[in-house]
């Protein structure tokens, strides 16, 4: 109940700066380093779909003659513990190190969105209910819950990528339950439900939209931590598959080559690996300083 | 006499309303009723309850006791079909007090009204464009501003989408709820103008929810006072406003700052009391 | 002015003052001269973007980061722009502040007690006992009985009405000279704004303090201002004594604020809106008036140039019609202007 009339604001400062911006403009707001980062996951995301075609030799046919052989002309990073070429291997690696994470981050969205929706728009029990199911899944760590998906669906990528979709939706639907319950409270949201539209049309076309930019940014952030925790999952021998080339297996069937001083091949993919995180963790935290200051 | 409508048969009317929180009683027996094309002001202050009635007339709280009906339909118990809900949506509309909160950021003007067009008429695109245009030469929106999104606007243009959208359901009443408070002297008595205006053109009964008795004097016919949730006085506008009988009306009208008005202290606040 | 003070306490003297927004350099306030004897009160009564709450700010030295500064702020004779250090907080401790949001300006998690006293026991060196029994004084003097049981309270446990108390107690317990009052009752209900309003009004008097008292009501600047200055777009366009400010005002922009008001006295058939919308500084016009647009008086001389600042009959005004205009702006007299966009 409002009676006291705010004072009429001072527009200087309450004049609301542009805010909400396209695609284009949040990507300009994240500066250098967020563009730059942004410029390496266009890449490495260009690499993913065409490295298979790129690849200057077949990654996975072994040659074990050329077991740990370094760098040479043609071969420029050298040969893996089987003989096979590295780097081939890394621009073919490229689609499967990408593709689990964007399950994932897929997955967990769109659980994690419509569950935060839903909440933030009953509110009363089915927030309870919702709230108290993502503090439960909260307590399993995502490589535990995908290590158990293996061991009872087998080993790969699709079952390790289910579980930590499941693993990661539970931070997504906390971050957007809040900021979903913070528009669902604006006067606009009441103006429209006295207008009588339904609580889905509302949700779909007003109030996700307005919550969109923390979606993207942190769709951004999950993407990295997504490819740490597969790439570690594939390292355990539980994700992808061998001999299908994967920057995660590849760290991990090349680690006997460190102790015995051919430490390229499993360096190369590991480096792969820092440089998509670090660049995804940027641009996502840019994101979200922005999706922030703009709330 | 023949059997049709009464002229004064009520658009809206409220009976016996009540509205707990917990163990708080918001409202407390309130009732009223607004003919068509009149006006009632609800006056009162912060925790009179002024805005509680407004919402559950709307329907965005549920009453604890008493009855609500609109166009002589019943709408205490939630619209239990999405076509109820739309048609109530087309009887009682209302327009908010914050106009920077009340539009959807990534909304234009234009794409705002349509969306209640579409919602209540199955009108093809060419009508509701029409339509549109129409609404916003009512509340003079100009072309530009039809078109921008509520950022390059200010809270005067901002309160005159609000309205627009409000008067797109075609209502019969109008709840306004401090929709004036929030705006510039100068921009208040342009919105308050208009309104003046769409009552003449439209015949829409207006209820006005206001703490400022100049705006309830200038735009309501009807008036009633609320304190803690209860209704102390009521009566046409001009009466209560002249000549105040119930003490809290009195304090409030001695409140009002007005040329050669001295602001006079009370008594000392002891344990227990709020000002 | 009629009544020239020997040296004024306050003298704002040509203060521009520009912002940086969105990467250009705003003006907020552009050559506002000011001066307040002591024990004066003077109202600042303005829309929105018209500078106000800005002036004040700058006063208090309180402006924005990155705010570009001209012209000259004295007090007691003093250049209050070369101030720093120790100097700026004893300046700070005789300019005492209020503000519309109280709560936007307590530590929530301090109580009152810890509020009130701090800026005695810290600036002043008062000893802790003894400042909680001027604070409990002080409180009894803002109409608060029971002052020591609210030293221990919370700011949430207090209402808004309470809790403004309480800051004007705060700001009175450092004996300061000047008050700067901004919007200090827009926030609350009508019956407290009354009360708060006498309280500032009684106590400035006692303790003989100057204020400046920030409002965008004519008719509250008036109910305890000895004159009235009016704003619009970062410029002072009127100054005169609160007592004549409704009814013979000098600017048709005070006129057709008042007009504006609706009446509680009576039902007008139509208000006199003023068409457009306030400008702000930056918005306005280098060459011409900048209420010209809005004025129903406006005339090819309002466009040649801005006006300055002129007296006329013991007040003064910022328009160059304002002599031919002279009983013209009474209200009622007022030439009506329709509500436009």
């Amino acid at each position: 109940m409002s009676t006291a009339a705010p004072a009429p604001v001072i527009a200087i400062v309450a004049a609301p700066v542009t805010r909400r911006r396209g695609a284009l403009g949040m990507l300009r707001g994240t500066g250098v380093a967020g563009m730059t980062s942004a410029a390496v996951i266009l890449a490495v995301t260009v690499v993913a779909i065409i490295g298979p075609l790129i690849a200057p030799f077949n990654p996975t046919l072994p040659d074990l003659a050329m077991t740990f052989v370094g760098p040479t002309g043609s071969h420029v990073l050298g040969f893996d513990f089987e003989g096979r070429d590295v780097l081939s291997r890394l621009l073919a690696g490229a689609q499967s190190s990408m593709l689990g994470p964007l399950a994932v981050v897929i997955g967990a969205l769109l659980i994690g969105t419509a569950l935060a929706v839903v909440a933030a728009w009953r509110r009363g029990l089915a927030d309870s209910v919702i709230s108290s199911g993502l503090d439960i899944l909260f307590a399993f760590p995502g490589i535990l819950l995908a290590v158990l998906a293996a061991a009872v669906f087998g080993a790969g990528l699709t079952a390790a990528s289910v579980a930590l979709a499941i693993a990661y939706m539970p931070y997504v639907a906390r971050v957007l339950r809040g900021a979903a319950l913070k528009e669902r409270s604006q006067p606009y949201v009441a103006a429209l439900e006295v207008q009588g539209a339904s609580a889905t049309s509302i949700c779909v076309r007003h109030i996700i939209p307005n919550v969109a930019p923390l979606i993207v940014a942190q769709a951004t952030i999950m993407f990295g931590y997504a490819m740490v925790d597969l790439a570690a999952i594939s390292f355990l021998g539980l994700g992808v598959q061998p001999p299908a080339a994967n920057w995660g297996v590849m760290i991990s069937e090349n680690q006997v080559g460190i102790p015995e001083g051919y430490p390229l091949p499993a360096l190369a993919a590991g480096a792969c690996i820092v440089i998509v995180v670090i660049a995804f963790n940027i641009l996502g935290e840019r994101l979200f300083e922005q999706a922030q200051a703009a709330r | 006499m023949l059997e049709k409508p009464r002229l004064d048969d009520p658009v809206l009317e409220v009976n016996g309303l009540r509205k707990e929180f917990g163990d708080l009683v918001a409202v407390d027996d309130v009732s009223f009723a607004v003919p068509q094309a009149g006006s009632l002001a609800i006056v009162g202050e912060s925790g009179s309850g002024k805005t509680t009635i407004a919402r559950m007339v709307v329907g965005l709280e549920r009453p604890t006791a008493g009855a609500i009906s609109a166009c002589g339909r019943d709408r205490s118990a939630a619209a239990r079909s999405a076509r109820e809900r739309r048609r109530r949506g087309r009887e009682v509309q209302i327009v908010f007090q914050d106009p920077y909160t009340s539009l959807d950021p990534r909304q234009t003007a234009q794409a705002t009204i349509d969306e209640v067009l579409r919602l209540h008429h199955g009108w093809p695109a060419g009508r509701r464009r029409d339509r549109i245009a129409e609404l916003a030469g009512l509340v003079g929106l100009d072309e530009r501003q039809s078109r921008a999104l509520p950022r390059a606007l200010s809270g005067g243009q901002r309160q005159r989408v609000a309205i627009a959208r409000a008067l797109a359901a075609e209502p019969r009443v109008l709840i306004l709820d401090e929709s004036v408070a929030a705006l510039d002297v100068s921009i208040q008595a342009q919105v308050l103008n208009l309104l003046a205006d769409i009552r003449d053109s439209t015949g829409v009964s207006y209820v006005l929810i206001s703490h400022d008795l100049a705006v309830v004097r200038q735009l309501a016919d009807q008036v009633i006072v609320l304190h803690h949730g209860v209704v102390v006085e009521r009566g046409g506008t001009a009466d209560v406003l002249d000549s105040p009988q119930h003490d809290y009306t009195k304090r409030l009208r001695a409140s009002v700052p007005r040329p050669g008005w001295k602001p006079r202290r009370g008594g000392l606040l002891g344990a227990g009391e709020e000002s | 002015m009629s009544v020239p003070a020997p040296t004024p306490l306050l003298e704002i003297d040509g203060l521009t003052v520009l912002l940086p927004v969105e990467g250009e350099q705003r003006a907020v306030l552009r050559e506002v001269s000011l001066e307040v004897s002591a024990g004066e009160a003077l109202g600042l009564v303005g829309e929105s973007g018209s500078g106000k709450s800005m002036t004040a700010r700058a006063v208090d030295r309180l402006l924005p980061r990155g705010a570009q500064v001209s012209g000259q702020v004295r007090f007691a004779g003093g250049d209050v722009g070369a101030l720093a250090g120790a100097g700026l907080r004893e300046y700070r401790n005789k300019v005492a502040m209020i503000f519309q949001d109280p709560r936007a300006h307590v530590n929530p998690v301090r109580r009152i007690g810890d509020f009130m006293t701090e800026a005695l026991r810290t600036n002043l060196g008062v000893p802790a006992p003894e400042a909680r029994r001027r604070a409990a004084d002080m409180l009894v003097q803002v109409g608060i009985a029971d002052g020591e049981r609210r030293l221990r309270q919370y700011p949430h446990e207090l209402s808004g009405g309470m809790l403004q108390r309480v800051m004007i107690a705060a700001a009175l317990l450092t004996e300061p000279q000047l008050l700067l009052a901004d919007e200090p009752t827009t926030a609350l209900d009508v019956t407290t704004q009354a009360e708060v309003m006498a309280i500032l009004d009684d106590l400035r008097r006692e303790f003989g303090l100057a204020m400046i008292f920030i409002t965008h009501d004519l008719e509250l600047a008036a109910a305890i201002c000895d004159r009235t200055a009016v704003m619009y777009a970062g410029q002072i366009v009127e100054i005169r004594e609160s007592a004549l400010m409704h009814d013979d005002p000098l600017h048709p922009y005070s006129a057709a604020l008042a007009a504006a008001r609706p009446d509680i006295a009576s039902t007008a058939h139509r208000l006199a809106a003023i068409p457009g919308r306030p400008l702000s500084a930056f918005e306005a016009p280098a060459q011409e008036c900048a209420f010209a647009p809005r004025c129903p008086y406006a005339a090819d001389p309002c466009r040649a140039a801005v006006p300055e600042l002129v007296s006329l009959d013991g007040g003064l005004s910022r328009c160059v019609l304002a002599s031919e205009l002279r009983g013209a702006l009474r209200p009622g007299l007022a030439e009506r202007s329709e509500s436009g966009g």
